[in-house]
């Protein structure tokens, strides 16, 4: 475990030395960028030296670094706040959105799943599949957008947007429905597309013929013995589901108006405000790297026979 | 330390202002305002809540008026602030916190009185907040971007002369000085000015309630102010990015007023009773700049054979959805001293091609910059290549980055996309068109058109003053750089029960974005 430890440790500032390297890379920096259509060669300069740009890279980075060791994040080059303020006013609401999903993924992907499964090649199953994989195939934006149009507009049910509520999202929970719908379209599909295939195989396999053989009653061979085959592919692409719902909600945050992370990462990007990237690169980079862990020893708990191969 | 450096500087802030500066003129309440007003609009009530919905610059959002950028930055400057004088929908200056200005025989002295105003601590504007505010904006240490307006006053020699009367000491005649008064973001704050974002004092028709960056502004109805209290009791401002989001929350009531709409989502909703759709005329001007001092474009010849080959009408129904009007390669199409009495230019591919080959550059080849930066600029580059294959002439689109677009196509490349929002035509002039301008994208450099500038510049009458601008104009319209082939629409979307929302100003004049003159019926 130790080594795996030390692996997400490299891995995550490799994404950050990566994150540096490619904003330094890109046209144009936050100078350029903040001086827009007036591109006075001037004013751009006093810009570059007021905020510092007109140094080497390498010394912007190892001044970062030497902060981050020392838990600060470092300062926002456009606001002048700190980059740590920043991830946590967007950090509430990508977490509601990431914490809802997850909560209606589980039962939902799993559930379909199972249900699949069980009914493998009958009328259920082949619904399931084929809704699973048209809904997949819809992109979020598409998805978002109709049902805006649909429940929002056309019915009135709920309300389009959550413009204006600011963070306060739990305070108003009818502008959760729709996002929190576009978020879960795909994970589910996925999921329990994963789930059915892993309890197909394993009903297949020998050691389930054989422990029908013994007479073990038909439940207690599906959610015994053959759900727990088809758990660890679906601990992992949960992992990386969460991954997704955190990082990359940007669409689903752009379309509802939720101030979350993603929109946090889109600005910044746009204003080439470096330290802002960075700060979000080290989250994201250790989030993704504990996340995976937790579902590596999840999966190695619940298939000791993966131990035995490796 | 950042925060002493410049707090909120913010790209798209400077894209949204510089274009709406030219761009935004309010329409009021749509096609519908207008009529209203007059019909069933009524006496204007008291009360209410005003939600806004704009295109925001996210967390880096501040109030700090000096650095007002983006649109949704002017609209709430413009209720917390005042400036001395501010566009009016020609783009001529009139008078705000300043109730008069007189000037001396040789325009470099000017008198300017403030009227009777209080900020919202109960206490005087004074002539000292004046000066503090621009020596604020002249700060060298920093980059406001009403600096470069600022630029003709000699703020160390300018003084008060008493407690509601400047004296400003110009560097130069400036007949149009009013116009520096109406600077983008040249706001009046108090001396005592303390934290922006937490404490804003000004003198605007709204007081501050709360405000937190990227998402939500309150302001309450200011009953002192000197132009007549607010009709609404709040206004609050918040923050969408995504144009159909926008437009989504107006449709369901989450907003009354719904900023920077497209013209596919204003022609779905036009006249069809759920909405009222505003459209503010010749706000945001569209062009193709030819570097005039480099070949092919230094053969003032190549220059006009391009002007006769736009085709102006297919490029606004193309590149601009037909939200907007065409051009005649002069900018500021309806404001105080335009050419209007230049011909109207039209395509004419055989005189293009005569001109082409009398300057030898038959078979001419050039590569076009653009870049999805501003809505239209890719469409608008397609169409004039097919435009210009007609007139024997092979143009290579080039797409570059959007980020450093503006910087990169101000010295490099020969041709490329260019937009800009409402300024007056003399701003126009001398932001771009002179010898020193910091801005000259079409590398214009004619000593003796800086001196019609100048000369403009020390005439105190008014029509002969135009009768130079118009020397000018007619010169560009000949052999200019900038081929203008358009003006675009700004459009807004109100709900049915907003009132009072005026029609007629381009983006950032007066009347744009200005809710104390708003009502909810």
């Amino acid at each position: 475990m130790a080594r795996r430890l030390l692996l997400g440790l490299v891995q995550t500032i490799a994404v950050v030395l990566l994150v540096f390297a490619l904003t330094e890379a890109l046209p144009g920096d936050a100078a350029v960028a903040l001086a827009g259509d007036q591109p006075d060669p001037a004013r751009i300069a006093a810009i570059r030296e007021a905020m510092d740009l007109d140094r080497p890279a390498h010394e912007r980075l190892a001044d970062w670094a030497a902060g981050l060791l020392r838990g600060d994040l470092g300062t926002s080059l456009t606001s002048g706040r700190p980059v740590a303020q920043y991830i946590a006013d967007g950090f509430g609401p990508s977490l509601l959105l990431a914490t809802l999903t997850l909560a209606l993924l589980v039962p939902l992907g799993f559930g379909l799943g199972v249900l699949a499964a069980r009914h493998e090649g009958r009328l259920i199953d082949r619904l399931v599949s084929s809704v699973t994989l048209a809904v997949y195939a819809v992109p979020e934006f598409a998805l978002g957008v109709l049902l805006v149009t649909v429940f929002a507009l056309k019915l009135a049910w709920l309300p389009p947007t959550a413009v204006g509520y600011g963070t306060d999202l739990v305070g108003h929970p009818a502008v959760l429905v729709l996002p929190v719908l576009v978020l879960l379209s795909r994970p589910v599909c996925s999921l329990s597309r994963l789930v059915r295939a892993g309890m197909v195989d394993a009903l297949a396999s020998p050691y389930a013929a054989h422990a029908r053989r013994y007479g073990v009653p038909g439940a207690r061979v599906h959610y015994a013995h053959a759900l727990p085959n088809a758990l660890a592919p679906a601990a992992q692409q949960l992992a990386r589901t969460i991954d997704w719902l955190l990082c990359g909600v940007i669409v689903v945050e752009a379309l509802f108006v939720i101030p979350g992370l993603g929109t946090v990462l889109l600005n910044a990007v746009a204003e080439r405000d470096v330290p802002v990237v960075q700060g979000l690169a080290v989250v994201f980079g250790v989030l993704t790297v504990v996340l995976n862990l937790a579902a590596d020893v999840v999966a190695y708990r619940l298939t000791p026979r993966a131990g035995v191969a490796a | 330390m950042y925060d002493e450096r410049f707090p909120g500087l913010r790209r798209r802030g400077f894209l949204a202002a510089t274009t709406g500066a030219a761009a935004l003129t309010l329409v009021g309440c749509g096609g519908g305002t207008d009529d209203k007003a007059g019909t069933g609009g009524g006496t204007p009530k008291r009360g209410g809540r005003l939600r806004a919905a704009f295109a925001g610059g996210g967390a880096s959002e501040t109030l700090d008026p000096h650095l007002a950028n983006l649109f949704a930055d002017v609209a709430r400057a413009k209720a917390l602030y005042d400036k001395l004088a501010d566009y009016g929908a020609d783009l001529s200056a009139q008078p705000r916190l300043a109730e008069k200005w007189q000037s001396n025989k040789t325009l470099d002295r000017w008198q300017v009185t403030l009227r009777e105003a209080t900020f919202h601590d109960g206490k005087p504007v004074t002539a000292q907040d004046v000066l503090h505010s621009y020596r604020r904006i002249a700060d060298p240490k920093q980059a406001f971007r009403a600096k470069a307006s600022l630029e003709p006053i000699d703020l160390d020699a300018s003084r008060a002369t008493n407690a509601r009367t400047v004296e400003f000491v110009l560097k130069r005649p400036t007949a149009e000085f009013p116009n520096v008064l109406a600077a983008f973001g040249a706001y009046i704050i108090p001396e005592h000015a303390g934290d922006f974002d937490k404490k804003p004092i000004g003198s605007g028709p709204f007081r501050f309630v709360s405000f937190t960056p990227g998402r939500s502004a309150v302001f309450r109805r200011n009953e002192d102010y000197w132009d007549g209290a607010p009709h609404l009791d709040e206004i609050e401002f918040v923050v969408a990015n995504e144009e159909s989001a926008r437009v989504n929350a107006l449709l369901a009531g989450q907003v009354e007023y719904a900023h920077e709409l497209n013209p596919t989502t204003a022609r779905a909703h036009e006249g069809r009773g759920q909405i009222e759709i505003v459209r503010l005329r010749n706000s945001a001007m569209q062009a193709f700049c030819m570097k005039t001092d480099r070949p092919p474009f230094d053969d003032k010849r190549v220059r006009e054979a391009f002007f006769l080959i736009a085709d102006r009408g297919e490029l606004v129904a193309g590149a601009l959805s037909g939200a907007g009007e065409v051009g005649n390669d002069l900018f500021g199409k309806g404001y105080e001293y335009y050419a209007a009495g230049l011909p109207q230019r039209e395509q004419d591919l055989d005189r293009a091609r005569a001109l082409l080959k009398q300057a030898g550059a038959e078979k001419l080849k050039v590569t076009l910059d653009t870049s999805a930066v501003a809505a239209g600029f890719t469409e608008a580059a397609s169409i004039f290549r097919d435009q210009a294959a007609k007139a024997g002439v092979t143009i290579d689109v080039k797409t570059g980055s959007k980020d450093s677009y503006w910087s990169d196509i101000l010295d490099g490349g020969t041709l490329c996309c260019y937009r800009s929002g409402a300024m007056p035509i003399e701003a126009h002039i001398s932001q771009r068109l002179l010898t020193d301008s910091t801005t000259n994208a079409t590398q214009w450099r004619h000593k003796d058109f800086d001196a019609l500038y100048q000369q403009a510049q020390s005439t105190r009458d008014k029509t002969e003053r135009a009768a130079v601008y118009e020397r000018m104009q007619r010169r560009l319209y000949t052999e200019g750089g900038f081929l203008i082939w358009g003006f675009a629409d700004w459009i807004l979307g109100t709900s049915r029960k907003v009132r009072g929302v005026e029609t007629k100003a381009p983006a950032n004049t007066l009347d744009w974005a200005r809710f104390d003159k708003v009502w909810l019926a």
